[in-house]
């Protein structure tokens, strides 16, 4: 084969690559545009501000459903999750405060145990998915049904409210700013960094990559695909933790309404910023985009009036159709170029 | 166009100065091709040299860049697709492509079910299925599920799908690459009746004994070029060979070199039971090359999985430098110096969908590691490295594994085997499906690396490559070892007396010796 034909062809593919890994931002730049076109209050600091603020949540949690996602799992828990941790940390938190009093140990305690359980829930769903060789969609879909009916339990149906004197001493955490960013917008800038270099500079991400490309091939190059399936899961449970704790001071309060939803959201941010759901190629930068995009939507029809605000959740469904079916549209034509 | 030499009557199907170009790569130039009903006519050439391009243009799924097809004298264009099966040419891929969840029945009219009153006709489906393995003299339940049988069950349920589509022509890509010896001379059997009834088939080999023995003339292709198309009786398979590769292919197994019988035991295998195989013992030398021959699923591969820790062993010992290694987990057999490479480089070797060096260096990451996190350009070095090592020809670093020859896929594993360092390697059918020349390249590895104190057990089905390449074989049937030789008594019919039972080797003493 001839050596200036592939040097010819190398410019183009390399543009290709990169239209496709600008894909998300570039529906995330035309969506601001559209968003200030609409009302240009759409980009006012405070708007901005809020936007990353709730974009935190689905986001961070989302960082680590890139994981689980690229090494070919899923897991359908994270909203019931943090509706459960959340619950249980107000329980924790009460007890402390009447045993106590209320301080800033109070908070910590309620930060300890929301990482212990969150660790803890994410072992549950790698355990039964490895080593019980269950499909990680129904083991999840089990653990997602035990986490919301606990909730729903521990605050007998109704609402499990923090003590006022713990909630004055946590409200920071979701409220004050550094450098006028939130601390929610913080740690979720933490986590997209640290999940950034987790999956592209350590062996952990490559390893999770291979797993979900092929697992066999996996399994015979020697890496302990249980293990690192497990920490995947693990790696989620922690995000949910994060995500929580930053939740809780919020409302102050946690519910069986707490969380509804938020794996589909999760699962969407990936899917948006081109993750592929089968597994093998994980984007941590693209999922960042994905929970911009999608809170962005909220936002906009929010500030407008075109569309009703009931319709969210149409609009966010047309959009991860839309995204999924170019992804596929772009490899179909590669595919066709391979043969 | 001039029809070449060899049997007489008009083509059915041929090619005309066809060309193909993939964006701006050309991988076929003005090649002509024909075929007359009845014949059976072989494509060989490298990887890469445009075999597979040919037969997908013949069968349609590829459209001529430029030239045209004809078909029962009329020029055509064949539909994509795959519809040119309703004309009557059929391609069979060499992946198969059987639903493995449907019965052998619902295989066979798949597309064009058998209806009554709206409703599928299950039994007339299955009463038809059943009269066309009668005429193929096929024993292959019509109600088995496709996943429970054998390769080669499969693939006569392809031909069986093919015949009951009334194929005129059939087009298959290398048929005989997964099947073993048994089951080879069954599907040419099969073949040669299909020709008797005027099908003319079309088949893609690296082996050149089969196209001695089947076909009726030979194309040569040769980096996408025409080399020539000859009846079969004027050929030599050193001939053909020369054709392929366009040189002398004079020293296709490098010389042995002398095995040094007081050289220590660096593997040592006791009693060794696991699922499939039972009570294997046998020594493995330093600088030594022991080949493991046997029919297909014989048990050779599992004997590697259990050594290495990817089958849980049922009992017996194993030992590394007179250490025990009774290996769990691979990763501590590779820790060992102990590396295995696997048969199936495209389901378990090799992650088809990322480019070389995610690939080249996934079994070692570990050693790409700088304070923690993966050091990019020490990958790089080592992807050079190896391209340079094991000749590894790819367009460019970032094209994705799936899209390489099988030669180059089959290096690149080669190579990532090789970078965890082994002092004893498996190599499981280190040359399936990968035209000469390259496997001339496997060989002379293989060798330099014994002769650089490695050890190596080939385990082969090619009969030729275990001779060529051991200094002593041992032979496997049933899961059980059947038969250990050396020297000169290593020859294909001794083998294939202990490969098929004829022979039973009782005296276990020599394996100590």
């Amino acid at each position: 084969m001839s050596v200036s034909a592939h040097e010819a062809a190398k410019p183009a593919k390399g543009f290709r690559l990169d239209l496709k890994t600008a894909g998300p931002l570039l529906a995330l730049i035309l969506l601001v545009i559209l968003g200030y076109s609409l009302n240009p209050a759409f980009l006012n600091e405070g708007n901005i501000t809020n936007i990353l603020t709730r974009s935190a949540f689905i986001g961070i949690i989302a960082v680590g459903a890139t994981f689980v996602i690229t090494a070919g799992g899923i897991d359908l828990s994270v909203g019931s999750m943090a509706a459960f941790i959340a619950g249980v940390m107000i329980i924790i938190m009460n007890s402390a405060v009447d045993a106590m009093g209320a301080s800033i140990w109070t908070v910590l305690l309620g930060i300890g145990s929301s990482l212990i359980l969150g660790i803890g829930a994410g072992f549950i769903n790698g355990f039964l998915t490895t080593k019980g060789k269950i499909e990680a969609f129904i083991v999840t879909l089990g653990t997602m049904g035990i986490y919301r009916s606990l909730v729903t339990y521990f605050a007998d149906g109704g609402t499990l409210s923090l003590n006022n004197a713990a909630r004055e001493i946590y409200r920071p955490v979701y409220y004050d700013s550094f450098l006028r960013i939130p601390y929610p917008v913080w740690v979720f800038i933490f986590v997209a960094i640290l999940g950034w270099v987790l999956m592209n500079r350590t062996a952990f991400g490559r390893y999770c990559m291979a797993i979900g490309s092929n697992e066999n091939v996996a399994r015979y190059s020697a890496i302990k695909v249980d293990r690192v399936k497990t920490a995947t899961y693990i790696l989620q449970g922690l995000c949910v933790s994060l995500a929580t704790i930053i939740y809780v001071p919020r409302l102050g309060s946690a519910s069986s309404a707490t969380g509804v939803l938020w794996e589909l959201e999760a699962i969407a941010a990936v899917i948006i910023g081109g993750t592929m759901l089968k597994g093998g190629f994980g984007r941590i930068g693209g999922t960042v985009i994905g929970a911009l995009i999608l809170t962005s939507i909220g936002n906009i029809l929010n500030l407008t009036e075109i569309i009703s605000n009931y319709l969210n959740g149409a609009v966010q469904g047309v959009i991860i159709v839309a995204a999924v079916y170019l992804q596929r549209g772009s490899l179909r034509t590669r595919r066709k170029k391979a043969d | 166009m001039t029809s070449a030499e060899g049997t007489s009557g008009p083509a059915i199907l041929s090619a005309n100065r066809i060309s193909k170009s993939f964006g701006e790569i050309p991988v076929l130039f003005s090649v002509d091709f024909d075929i007359r009903p009845g014949e059976v006519h072989a494509i060989i050439g490298e990887n890469g040299a445009g075999k597979s391009t040919l037969i997908k243009i013949l069968s349609g799924i590829e459209q001529p860049t430029s030239g045209s097809i004809s078909y029962d004298g009329k020029t055509v264009v064949l539909p994509p697709n795959g519809e040119a099966e309703a004309m009557g040419i059929v391609l069979i891929h060499q992946e198969m492509n059987l639903a493995e969840h449907l019965t052998v029945a619902d295989s066979i009219f798949l597309g064009r079910e058998i209806k009554k009153y709206g409703f599928l006709d299950l039994a007339e489906m299955r009463r038809r299925s059943a009269a066309v393995m009668e005429t193929l003299h096929v024993h292959v339940d019509p109600d088995a599920r496709i996943n429970t049988l054998p390769v080669a069950d499969k693939q006569m349920v392809e031909i069986a799908k093919a015949i009951s589509r009334d194929a005129r022509v059939l087009i298959m890509d290398e048929p005989t690459a997964v099947l073993s010896v048994g089951e080879t001379e069954t599907l040419f059997e099969q073949i040669r009746r299909l020709t008797a009834r005027g099908v003319a088939v079309i088949f893609i080999s690296h082996k050149l004994d089969e196209i001695m023995e089947l076909a009726d003339r030979v194309t040569v292709l040769r980096d996408g070029q025409l080399i020539a198309t000859v009846g079969t009786e004027a050929l030599t398979p050193d001939s053909i060979a020369q054709m392929m590769v366009g040189r002398e292919l004079s020293n296709l197994y490098p010389p042995k070199h002398e095995p040094d019988i007081d050289a220590p035991v660096v593997l040592s295998v006791r009693n060794l039971s696991a699922p499939g195989v039972s009570d294997i013992s046998f020594d493995l030398r330093r600088g030594e090359i022991l080949g493991f021959a046997g029919l297909i699923g014989s048990g050779r591969t599992a004997v590697a999985e259990a050594i290495v820790g990817l089958l849980p062993k049922s009992a017996g010992q194993v030992e590394v430098n007179g250490k025990p290694a009774n290996f769990t987990d691979v990763a501590k057999s590779v820790d060992a110096g102990l590396a295995y490479m696997t048969k199936d480089r495209k389901g378990r070797g090799l992650l088809l969908n990322v480019g070389l060096q995610p690939n080249l260096t996934l079994l070692t990451l570990k050693k790409h590691l700088k304070n923690g996190f993966l050091d990019g350009k020490s990958e790089e070095q080592a992807l050079d490295r190896a391209v340079r090592r094991f000749d590894i020809r790819a367009r460019d670093a970032s094209v994705r594994v799936g899209q390489l020859s099988g030669g180059n896929q089959q290096k690149l594993m080669l190579g990532k085997t090789m970078e965890s360092e082994p002092d004893i390697i498996i190599m499981d059918e280190p040359t399936r499906g990968i035209d000469v020349g390259t496997k001339q390249q496997i060989y002379h590895i293989i060798a330099a690396l014994a002769a650089e104190g490695k050890s190596i057990i080939v385990i082969s089905s090619e009969m030729q490559e275990v001779i060529g390449l051991s200094h002593r074989v041992l032979v496997m049937r049933n899961g059980r070892l059947a038969g250990r030789l050396e020297g000169a008594e290593i020859s294909e019919a001794e083998i294939m007396r202990y490969a098929a039972g004829i022979k039973q080797d009782g005296d276990d003493e020599r394996i100590s010796a």
